[in-house]
């Protein structure tokens, strides 16, 4: 068995579920100008779990999904704390590691997913492609494969979609193939940040009850990034709040939507009882 | 229908594009607004929403109905008589990127002052009315000589909804306002229109959040597909609303407590209006 292959196995040992993404106190640092952005995150991701992470633009949440990913931009880089995945430190891993493990252990979908896909070629072919250098499948196992995935995105004609270019489909249409090229090869963890953001609402709440199912389906671990406290509690297990790289709150949605300890996460909540449906949804016992 | 009304719109109708291109945007849209109202216009991408901004300012043609705006029927107005309309500062507007109602070349105090200037107001009486007011919309001095571009996202919305409010006007029309923001500064905006709305200005607020309409609309009206679905008092609207389509909306907008469980719902109602 090859050293890595070693190291990518998790321990038998352990009958409490495996921790697919330990992120621990990590620090980040714009090398440029010597500043540390991101003051320690710490978090654990089990299968079919979802972490959610609510902070501002600038609060360092997008930061910390690309230390994940392996993709920090240029300058920055992790100068504390570890991240695990799947049980493996990513410290010092090589780009060609990277790669093999982007896509297949952990995947991520963005705001704006038309900027992820090339606008002149068919969204199914891109599709394609992923999987079959992922999976080393022939082309047309991987049209298959991609159509039954297109399928799983609940994209109602599979097969019409997949000869489509990105101009003629909607945001939501879009952000749907990119989660179907983002699963493609079976990743453990999915992070999803802002990807609803610029959508309307019914079409925000369709994404987010489709990756509902696909973790409950697959047990697919999730890390859910928003701007919005209400968006990250329909679907977490835990919250952190971030706010100019210091997690101001952290604990179980239930906890941080009735007990919030520090006076940002309040804001955001009364945001949503003062001047949200909240107000006229709610009953009153429940506030 | 109210007599005192400051906007009455009845069976309005848009279209855009020429012969075989014709479509119809805006269908049969009727909608009433007296001193001290608020009224939320939701709709989503697609529902006409914009384009019923841009109608009652006189910006798009209405291709039927009546649109009377401070007691004169507008409908049939040429772009110079719309003009002079907007000119008298009873009609102002607000749109979700304020770096495109503000002139990026003006300063701030310039960009308050304009509305004044057109409408005659002096020079000097002009700088002492856009002082006056800045506390009104949370703004200090020191921002005066400022760009726009020198401002933050939230300030610029500020100035933004400063410049349409210096005239005084009856009626202000505000297009996604908060949607570009973020939490705190679009706590702030929505409080100062409910001040605007305390002290007897008429707000119609189109926006695609429910949420941050319901927290300040007396009124919602609901527009799916260039027609209105719905029509009420916002609480009615958000606790019962009637339209499939508002069923929908209001199970899908995203509220601290009740996502989960409205799943069931909102499976169904998407069956419902995509068949």
């Amino acid at each position: 068995m090859s050293p890595l292959s070693e190291k990518l196995r998790t321990p038998a040992d352990s009958t409490l579920a495996q921790s697919v993404l330990s992120v621990r106190d990590v620090r980040i640092s714009d090398q440029a100008h010597g500043r540390e952005i991101v003051h320690g995150v710490s978090f654990d991701l089990t299968p079919g779990r979802t972490v959610g992470i609510v902070g501002e633009s600038g609060s360092g949440k997008t930061l910390t999904c690309r230390a994940a990913l392996g993709i920090l931009p240029a300058h920055f880089e992790v100068t504390g704390g570890a991240i695990e995945l799947d049980g493996r430190d990513i410290t010092g891993l090589s780009a060609a590691e990277w790669t093999g493990l982007r896509g297949s252990t952990i995947s991520a979908v963005f705001q704006d997913p038309a900027s992820y896909l090339n606008p002149s070629i068919r969204v199914g072919a891109q599709v394609a492609e992923v999987i079959r250098v992922k999976k080393k499948v022939g082309r047309r196992e991987a049209r298959g494969q991609t159509i039954e995935l297109l399928h799983a995105v609940h994209l109602r004609d599979p097969e019409l979609v997949y000869g489509q270019y990105t101009y003629e489909l909607s945001g939501g249409m879009l952000q749907r193939v990119l989660i179907a090229a983002a699963i493609a090869a079976g990743p453990r963890v999915l992070i999803a940040d802002e990807a609803t953001t610029a959508l309307d609402v019914t079409v925000q709440a369709e994404i987010l009850d489709l990756l509902a199912d696909l973790r409950d389906r697959t047990g697919l671990a999730l890390v859910v990034v928003s701007h919005d406290l209400a968006v990250v509690a329909q679907l977490c297990d835990e919250v952190l709040v971030l706010r100019q790289g210091e997690v101001v709150e952290q604990g179980p949605t239930h906890e941080v939507l009735h007990r919030p300890r520090h006076e940002y996460t309040r804001l955001l909540i009364a945001e949503h009882e003062q001047y949200g449906l909240d107000r006229f949804l709610t009953p009153e016992e429940d506030l | 229908m109210s007599t005192d009304a400051v906007l009455t719109v009845e069976g309005l109708t848009v279209h855009y594009g020429a012969r075989r291109r014709r479509r119809r945007v805006l269908h049969d849209v009727s909608l009433s607004i007296t001193p001290g109202e608020t009224v939320g216009v939701i709709g989503e991408t697609g529902s006409g929403k914009s384009t019923l901004a841009r109608a009652v300012l006189g910006l798009v043609r209405a291709s039927g109905g009546s649109i009377v705006v401070d007691g004169e029927e507008a409908v049939g107005y040429g772009p110079r008589q719309w003009r002079a309309l907007r000119r008298r500062g009873v009609i102002q507007y607000v749109f979700q990127d304020p770096l495109r109602s503000l002139d990026p070349d003006l300063t701030v105090a310039d960009s308050l002052a304009e509305p004044l200037l057109v409408q005659g107001v002096p020079r000097a009486e002009a700088a002492g009315r856009v002082r006056a007011f800045l506390d009104r919309v949370r703004l200090t001095e020191d921002l005066l000589d400022r760009l726009p571009g020198e401002l933050s996202g939230g300030q610029r919305q500020r100035v933004a909804v400063a410049r349409a409010l210096v005239t005084d006007p009856r009626l202000v029309i505000l297009d996604e306002p908060v949607s570009a923001l973020d939490s705190a500064n679009r706590v702030q905006v929505l409080q100062i229109l409910k001040e605007l709305r305390d002290d007897g200005v008429a707000l119609v607020f189109i926006s695609h959040d429910l949420g941050s309409v319901a927290g300040v609309a007396d009124r919602i009206a609901v527009l799916y597909r260039g027609e209105l679905a719905e029509t009420g008092a916002a609480r009615d609207v958000i606790a019962a609303p009637q339209h499939p389509y508002t069923r929908l909306l209001v199970r899908s907008a995203p509220t601290l407590h009740s996502a989960p469980a409205d799943r069931a719902e909102r499976d169904a109602l998407r069956a419902l209006l995509h068949t």
